[in-house]
């Protein structure tokens, strides 16, 4: 189990930052994709956003991950007084 | 425990606690379940889809910033306590609510409408940060050990039952006043009655004691001093925050927002259900479903919580595309027959464009079918001077549904709330379980606001945005809660512990 959780990290560690390439260049064709002035406002406004929520959430998977990778999660705390 | 210090009825805590969280959700969703209305007064009355989309990003904006109202009402509830800290948060919820019922339209104050309306909104979603984690972390450190999941599923009915309060006050106020009134000024009955509420809250807990644990620790001096380093710059305890997150929280959220907002707001906007149909179907299902938050938390004290939180999330994978193409099938009324048409009554309304010689001649058709069913089709063609008849595509909307089939939906919503009681029951006592006393507020409410807030939250706006794509079909929106559930499924598989801590008072 435990070198699947190490496996698994190197997964999360990739998907953080897929996931962010994927979104800004699903931002830039549906931005790029608008014709008239409010319409190509609320789309960047949509899209930004959705970047600004997610980037610091992609960050935090790729911790995770690394965490995942040095074994932290091999045993996890029996009780709050290990953490 | 200290002798000396206050013991409260347990009762009365999960009571006093349970009814101020339950009025600020009832406050936080009224905004959801107005969103279409919201839209035709914040926004150009030409912006159509846009306006709707954008009054779901000012929802969503409240769901972004409880995070942050997590950090600093958390810090606040680790430091100077539980109890006034989430005094002061129902305070600050209570007032924005009741300020969105005054905010003029747009026609009267343009686009500083939407503006203000946001900034209420963003306090809204600070002051529902702070709230939770405190109720939760409040009932949690006054229950026995062996049943922290019973008592905390208490608090846990009141998201669910804050919905369904707001979901009844709008359906009553509109059958009261009428659509026509609700649509003009009705709607913002529903945001000034929030202050009552608030007042009848604000005097109930002004009784209650403090936390014996954060009493305990507030009497030994040992208080943490930064709870903000302490919960995440200690880096045992910020990989527990994000396990919890990635783990667990974030598909609960996505769960919750799907079962019970996506699946009205298709009702109503995707298959163009009448709107008291689509809110009676959900206000059924909350009704039978609740119970089962008890159950199911109570459940989670004797078989551990991870497994009956990861079910939910799988069940929810499966079965989610199915009973969205039901609901599709059974409302798609363009195949009927003439001879099961029991009635089909026009009425037409022209009304002159403002500035021009044209006008707009609206055809609403009003047809009863033979089972019981109705809906209208609207026509609204343009009658130019000098280009003649310009018409435009007929819309069928306002469908009424026949009696079994209004039920087996009433089932199906039942379903997916089932889901929600069985990812969102116990996990006040995961999460409490999670964290030790000095940190637990701070600890605890990112989590869980981050997974529920953030992820959940935006369920009804990025599925709308995905359905609105060229080439989407109205199910694509679902791709959004069902990969956030499948990726939490697979990281609270691999790396939760179903062990519960029975010590929480370190």
């Amino acid at each position: 189990m435990n070198a699947l959780k190490k496996f698994l990290g190197i997964i999360w560690m990739v998907t953080g930052p897929l996931a962010m390439a994927f979104l800004i260049v699903q931002a830039i064709q549906k931005v790029g994709l608008t014709h008239t002035d409010i319409e190509r406002t609320n789309t960047i406004l949509q899209w930004a956003i959705i970047l600004f929520i997610f980037f610091p959430i992609s960050i935090g998977l790729v911790i995770f991950g690394f965490y995942a990778v040095k074994g932290e999660y091999d045993k996890l705390p029996s009780s709050s007084e290990e953490i | 425990m200290s002798e000396t210090l206050p013991k409260n009825n347990i009762f009365k805590v999960i009571g006093a606690s349970s009814l101020g969280t339950l009025i600020e959700w009832y406050d936080f969703y009224i905004f959801g379940s107005l969103a279409v209305i919201i839209g035709h007064q914040l926004f150009p009355e030409d912006a159509g889809a846009s306006a709707l989309i954008n009054t779901l990003a000012i929802f969503a904006a409240g769901f972004i910033v409880r995070p942050f109202g997590a950090l600093v009402f958390g810090r606040l509830g680790d430091l100077i306590g539980r109890k006034y800290t989430f005094l002061l948060t129902l305070v600050l919820m209570g007032g924005s609510t009741f300020f969105i019922g005054l905010i003029p339209s747009y026609r009267s104050i343009g686009y500083a409408a939407p503006i203000l309306v946001l900034i209420l909104r963003l306090i809204q979603g600070l002051a529902l940060g702070g709230e939770y984690g405190g109720a939760a972390t409040y009932v949690a450190e006054h229950a026995p050990k062996n049943r922290r999941g019973f008592f905390t599923s208490w608090i846990q009915t009141t998201a669910t039952l804050g919905l369904f309060l707001s979901l009844g006050v709008i359906v009553i106020t509109k059958n009261l006043l009428g659509a026509e009134t609700f649509g003009n000024w009705g709607w913002r009955i529903p945001f000034l009655l929030s202050i009552v509420l608030v007042v009848v809250s604000i005097y109930i807990r002004m009784k209650m004691h403090e936390s014996p644990m954060f009493s305990k620790l507030k009497a030994e001096g040992n208080i943490s001093k930064n709870p903000l380093k302490e919960s995440f710059n200690n880096k045992g305890n910020f990989k527990m925050v994000l396990l919890a997150l990635f783990g667990a929280t974030m598909g609960q959220g996505v769960i919750w927002y799907t079962g019970q907002f996506y699946a009205q707001s298709f009702l109503e906007n995707t298959c163009k259900l009448d709107f008291n149909d689509s809110r009676y179907i959900l206000l059924w299902g909350i009704a039978f479903a609740t119970p089962f938050f008890v159950i199911f938390g109570a459940w989670s004290d004797k078989v551990g919580r991870k497994w009956i939180m990861l079910s939910g999330m799988l069940l929810g994978i499966i079965f989610y595309r199915p009973i969205y193409q039901i609901f599709l099938d059974d409302t798609d009324f363009t195949k009927i027959e003439k001879n099961d048409i029991l009635s089909s009554s026009p009425t037409t309304k022209s009304i002159l464009i403002e500035g021009t010689q044209d006008s707009l001649k609206t055809v609403t058709t009003k047809v009863l079918l033979k089972n019981g069913a109705s809906f209208n089709i609207i026509q609204a063609d343009t009658v130019s001077v000098t280009k003649g008849l310009l018409p435009v595509k007929e819309i069928m909307k306002d469908k009424v549904l026949p009696t079994a089939v209004f039920w087996k939906f009433v089932g199906l919503i039942f379903f997916q709330i089932l889901l929600v009681t069985m990812v969102y029951g116990p996990i006040a006592a995961f999460l409490v379980e999670l964290f030790p006393t000095k940190i637990r507020y701070t600890s605890m409410s990112l989590p869980y606001h981050i997974g529920n807030g953030v992820f959940g939250g935006l369920v009804p706006f990025i599925a709308t945005l995905i359905a609105s794509f060229a080439g989407a079909t109205p199910l694509s929106g679902l791709w959004y809660p069902i990969g956030i559930a499948a990726l939490s499924l697979v990281i609270g598989t691999v790396y939760l512990s179903n062990k519960r801590d029975e010590n929480i008072n370190d």
